[in-house]
Formats: C-alpha cells, sequence, structure tokens
C-alpha cells in the first residue's frame, strides 16, 4: 500500500478502483430504489428501500475515500453529482433497466454474489482505508445475498411462470456478468499492492456460489459467453445517461446551492 | 388525517341504560381506560369501525410513498437520497404494522388492499396532490407528517390494544420525519432566491390540503361521536386542526415563508389562531377521486399488485412444493 500510493500511477489506479467500487453501487441504488411503492408486495417494499439505502451508504462511503485520494478537495456528492457519464465507472450490469421484478432480483443476485466476494477479499486489503469500508459493507451485502438468493431459488422453483421469467431474466442478464471478471492495468497494479483482488481471482468462488443457487432453482446457465464490457473505462450504454439526467437534475440546475 | 369521515353504523350514540349487560361491561372498561384486545368480546360495530379507520390508515401509509418516492432518483445529495429512502421504508413498515393490526380484527391483508383497489376503501386526500419541486418533500415531512402527528399522539390512547401499541412506535418514527422535512424546509427557505421561491411554492400548495388532512368539522357528527364514546378517536377533527395551525403558524413565521392565508391572526381571545377554512368542495372532489392524482396513485397501485401476481403466486408454488417434498421424505424415513 505504500508503495502503491506513492507513485502517480499507483494512486491513479487506487482512484479508479474507488470510483468503480462506489459507481456501482450508486447507480444500482438508484435503480433498485426506482421500486419504491411499486414492488409486488408490502415487504418487497421495504426489503428494496432497505437494500437501496445500503448500497447509497456504501457509495458515500467508497466515493469519500475517492475524493479523499484524488486530493482535489471533491466531496462524494462532487463526484456523484457532477460527472458525466463518461466518467463513470461502473460495470454495465447495475445500470440494465430493471425490466420486471424477476430481472431485478436476478441483476441483484448476479451482483450480490459478485460483490460478496469482492468484499470479503477487501476486508485483507493492505489499506486499512478499504478494508475498514469493506468490513461495514460485508454485513449488509451478505444479507442482501441471502435474500436475492433465497428468492430465485424460490421462484425459479415456483410456478410454470415464476420459472420462465427468472429463466428469462437470466438469459436477458448473463453476457453482462463477464464484466466483472475482466482486469486491466489499474486491477493489475492493485493486486500486486495487496489492495484489492485481481477481478479474475474472484470467478472460481462466484461460479461455485451462482451454479449452486441457479441449480437449486431449477435454471439453466446460458451456454453463451459472449461478454458486454465497456462501464469499467467509461464507456456505457444509453441508459446511463438518462439515470445521470434524473440523478443530477437539482445540482446541474441550481449550481452552488446548499441542501 | 390518514383516516378521514370513518363511518360508524350507528345513528346515534347508545347511553349505558340502553345497552344490554355485555355492551355495558364494555362501555365501561372503555371508560376506566382498559384495553381491549383481540380475543376480547367487542361489539360488531366497533370491530367495523376499526377495520375502516386502521385500513384506511394502512392504505394512507402505502400510498404515502408515491408522492415522496417521486423524488428519490432525484434527491438532490447522497444523505438526501438516503434520509428519503430511509423515510419511505418507514411508511411502508407503518403500513404493515397496520394491516397486522387489522389482522387482529379478522380482516386479511389481501382483503383490504381489495377494498382499495376497488375504491371500495380510501386513503388520505393529502395523497393525492403532486410533489413538484425538491421543497414539496420538506413540506410533506414538515406539513403532512405533523398533520399526521396530531392525531396520531392521541391515538396512541385509543381503546383498541394492538393499534394503541402500533402507534406508539409509528410516532416516534413520525416525529423524525417531521424533524427532518423541516429540516429541508430551512435549507430551502435560507438557501438561493430559486430555492426560497420553492419553499414558498410548497407551502401555498400544501397549506389548504394539510388542513384538510383532519376532515371536515365534526362537532355534531353521529360518527364522530360513537367513534369517541368508544375512544378510537380522541379529539374533534376542529380541535386538531386548530392545535396544528397554532403549531404551524411560528414554525413558518422562523423560515420567514408565508402562509397563504391573508385573514390568518392571533385571537387573545380564545389563545388561538383565527385561520380561513380550506374550500371544503375541492376536499370532497378529491375524495371523490377528482384530486389532481387520484387516477396516478390508485393506477399505480393496482398496476404493482397485478404486475406482482406472478411473484407471490411463484413464493406460495415453492412453500408447497417445499412442504410436499418433507411429507414425502417424511414418509420414505417411517
Ligand atoms: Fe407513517
Ligand atoms: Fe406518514
Ligand atoms: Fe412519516
Amino acid at each position: 500500500m505504500a508503495a502503491l500510493a506513492d507513485t502517480a500511477a499507483g494512486r491513479a489506479a487506487l482512484l479508479e478502483f474507488l470510483l468503480r467500487t462506489g459507481d456501482n453501487t450508486l447507480i444500482l441504488g438508484h435503480r433498485v430504489s426506482e421500486w419504491c411503492g411499486h414492488s409486488p408486495v408490502l415487504e418487497e417494499d421495504i426489503a428494496l428501500a432497505n437494500t437501496a439505502l445500503d448500497l447509497i451508504g456504501q457509495t458515500q462511503l467508497w466515493l469519500g475515500l475517492a475524493g479523499e485520494v484524488e486530493g482535489q478537495g471533491r466531496t462524494a456528492d462532487n463526484l456523484a453529482y457532477l460527472r458525466d457519464a463518461a466518467e463513470f465507472r461502473n460495470v454495465l450490469l447495475v445500470e440494465r433497466p430493471n425490466g420486471d421484478f424477476g430481472q431485478t432480483l436476478m441483476r441483484q443476485f448476479l451482483f450480490d454474489a459478485w460483490h460478496f466476494e469482492l468484499l470479503k477479499a477487501l476486508q485483507g486489503s493492505t489499506d486499512p482505508r478499504v478494508a475498514e469500508i469493506a468490513a461495514k459493507a460485508i454485513k449488509e451485502v451478505s444479507y442482501h445475498l441471502e435474500r436475492s438468493a433465497d428468492l430465485v431459488v424460490r421462484l425459479g422453483d415456483g410456478t410454470a411462470e415464476s420459472h420462465r421469467r427468472m429463466q428469462n431474466a437470466l438469459d436477458e442478464l448473463w453476457s453482462y456478468t463477464g464484466e466483472l471478471f475482466v482486469g486491466d492495468d489499474a486491477d493489475e497494479a492493485l493486486a500486486d499492492a495487496g489492495v484489492a483482488p485481481s477481478p479474475a481471482s474472484l470467478k472460481p468462488a462466484w461460479d461455485a456460489a451462482v451454479a449452486r443457487v441457479l441449480g437449486e432453482a431449477t435454471l439453466a446457465i446460458p451456454s453463451s459467453g459472449y461478454v458486454h464490457k465497456g462501464g469499467k473505462r467509461g464507456v456505457h450504454t444509453e441508459h446511463l445517461g438518462y439515470i445521470l439526467a434524473e440523478m443530477q437534475f437539482l445540482q446541474r440546475a441550481y449550481p452552488g446551492a446548499t441542501w | 388525517m390518514y383516516a378521514q369521515m370513518v363511518k360508524t353504523d350507528s345513528d346515534r350514540v347508545k347511553s349505558l341504560a340502553e345497552m344490554n349487560p355485555q355492551e355495558r361491561d364494555f362501555q365501561e372498561r372503555v371508560d376506566r381506560g382498559e384495553k381491549i384486545e383481540p380475543k376480547e368480546w367487542m361489539p360488531e360495530a366497533y370491530r367495523k369501525t376499526l377495520i375502516r379507520q386502521i385500513g384506511q390508515h394502512a392504505h394512507s401509509e402505502i400510498v404515502g410513498q408515491l408522492p415522496e418516492g417521486n423524488w428519490i432518483t432525484r434527491a438532490p445529495t447522497l444523505e438526501r437520497k438516503a434520509i428519503l429512502l430511509a423515510k419511505v421504508q418507514d411508511e411502508a413498515g407503518h403500513g404493515l404494522y397496520l394491516y397486522c393490526a387489522a389482522e387482529t380484527l379478522g380482516v386479511s391483508r389481501d382483503e383490504l388492499l381489495a377494498l382499495l383497489h376497488s375504491g371500495k376503501m380510501k386513503y388520505s386526500s393529502i395523497f393525492n396532490y403532486p410533489t413538484l419541486n425538491w421543497a414539496d418533500i420538506g413540506a410533506v415531512g414538515w406539513l403532512v407528517d405533523g398533520a399526521a402527528i396530531m392525531n396520531q399522539v392521541q391515538l396512541q390512547k385509543t381503546s383498541y390494544g394492538p393499534y394503541s401499541r402500533a402507534m406508539v412506535r409509528i410516532c416516534k418514527e413520525e416525529s423524525f420525519h417531521q424533524r427532518q422535512g423541516y429540516d429541508i424546509m430551512m435549507k430551502m427557505a435560507f438557501g438561493t432566491p430559486a430555492q426560497k421561491a420553492m419553499a414558498q411554492d410548497a407551502l401555498n400548495r400544501f397549506w389548504y390540503p394539510a388542513l384538510m388532512m383532519f376532515g371536515p368539522s365534526d362537532k355534531d357528527s353521529v360518527h364522530s361521536a360513537q367513534s369517541m364514546a368508544w375512544k378510537i378517536k380522541i379529539n374533534t377533527n376542529d380541535e386538531l386542526r386548530q392545535k396544528f395551525v397554532d403549531q404551524t403558524v411560528p414554525q413558518a413565521r422562523y423560515l420567514g415563508l408565508t402562509i397563504p392565508d391573508p385573514d390568518l391572526k392571533w385571537n387573545e381571545e380564545k389563545a388561538g389562531h383565527d385561520f380561513t377554512e380550506p374550500d371544503w368542495s375541492e376536499f370532497f372532489d378529491v375524495i371523490a377521486g377528482n384530486g389532481p392524482c387520484n387516477r396516478e396513485r390508485m393506477n399505480a397501485r393496482v398496476k404493482a399488485w397485478e404486475d406482482g401476481a406472478w411473484f407471490r403466486d411463484g413464493l406460495v408454488a415453492h412453500a408447497e412444493k417445499v412442504a410436499d417434498r418433507r411429507a414425502a421424505a417424511r414418509v420414505a424415513a417411517e
């Protein structure tokens, strides 16, 4: 860690990683919060609001640290509300539209299973600030994973209709999961310094967890190995622009105001 | 209020002398301030009235998620977004406690929801007004949760045990919501000229609808008299409205905002404010389904319910499969 933060390239890699992690939680939190008041049952309204709340809380921590590492005086809010799409570093998976409730749940499960493995590894980060955030977040995320995995099983192995919808959701989203495991130079530098695990190193555990849950859910893992990617380097789908237009409206329309 | 104009099925309140021994015993327990619990005998009209009142209150909590949810994705800071998410989550939780309280009276949540969706049961008129700018989220917390608290604080003393206990829990959270709403109003009212204009606009639009939350004057209403005898209503609508106005006027003054009522003034004699009544014809229009957002609110709730049918059915089917598998495993083991 000392070695990493000592060089400009090392700091840039750390900043990149923090933006990626914070943007993932921010954009997924935004998507999940779109369900407020519209979910299939009151218990889900509560659970989704709670998930979104956890993700926004984690965003404050990750982007707060990103601003600190950047050293330009930008706050978590500045980073969330005043960057344009090309500067966002979230994976494409989290910006996928909510679709039906099955797609929302499947997206959550595929993400949670990865998020959990990531945080587990980050608890041992050589950067104590990263380890500290991970230790706090993993408590929330292990609950998210327990919940989303449980629902995927129950709906996959529910009625013919719920099975069809969950399989459809999996087919829709599968090609967006590969990006979670694709690394670049920044990832490599972080892995070498022991700050964060290399993305590829998380794959075996994710594969095993996903195979177990989907098997129990009687869902078939799609055979296509195609990987949609780009989000980690700022090349997004059309959806992110609309998310940001909505999310950033007040900050953009009334610059400099205090809320 | 969250429950407005609840009918009681009676055309007048019976005196103790007219009651049969069971009814008299019940009324005397209520008069002594005892709590009535689910398994105990209660007059049928008491049970039905409570179902209407608690059901309407529960529906208000869940429909109330919609106008506030309208701004979650546009909240101006991460902290405001988190606070609003937590608030909307609390409101859904209130809905849950209240449906559970209603269930102790022998009506299921699904039955109550069916009545809401078919328009046979109502929710508070206030949630048929739109949230048009960010200060509306402040105004809702300050005025709507504020008015709700006026009503719910007194309902902590209500005669029905489960309802009273739900109110104790809910009131704690509602006062939190009110403070957070007022905090938004302070930021807006003391902010830029544009923010202050949004704050004043929000107050202009929410003032009279907030006063309507207490319902029309009920000093001569049989329903209210019966509900008060049963202690499922403690104060009259006018008493609560007066209290609300008296509490809110200094808060608006502190913000430097003008309450949209030129005739509002302190009346030394009654030690309260004189104020203009809301336009009750507008209230009855809203109750009849013609408020600015009635259609959107109901369509959103019905759509959520209908689109979610496969989800609920899937969970039920899975639970049945698990039970069948367990039973089969038990047979195999024997
Ligand atoms: Fe509430
Ligand atoms: Fe409320
Ligand atoms: Fe509230």
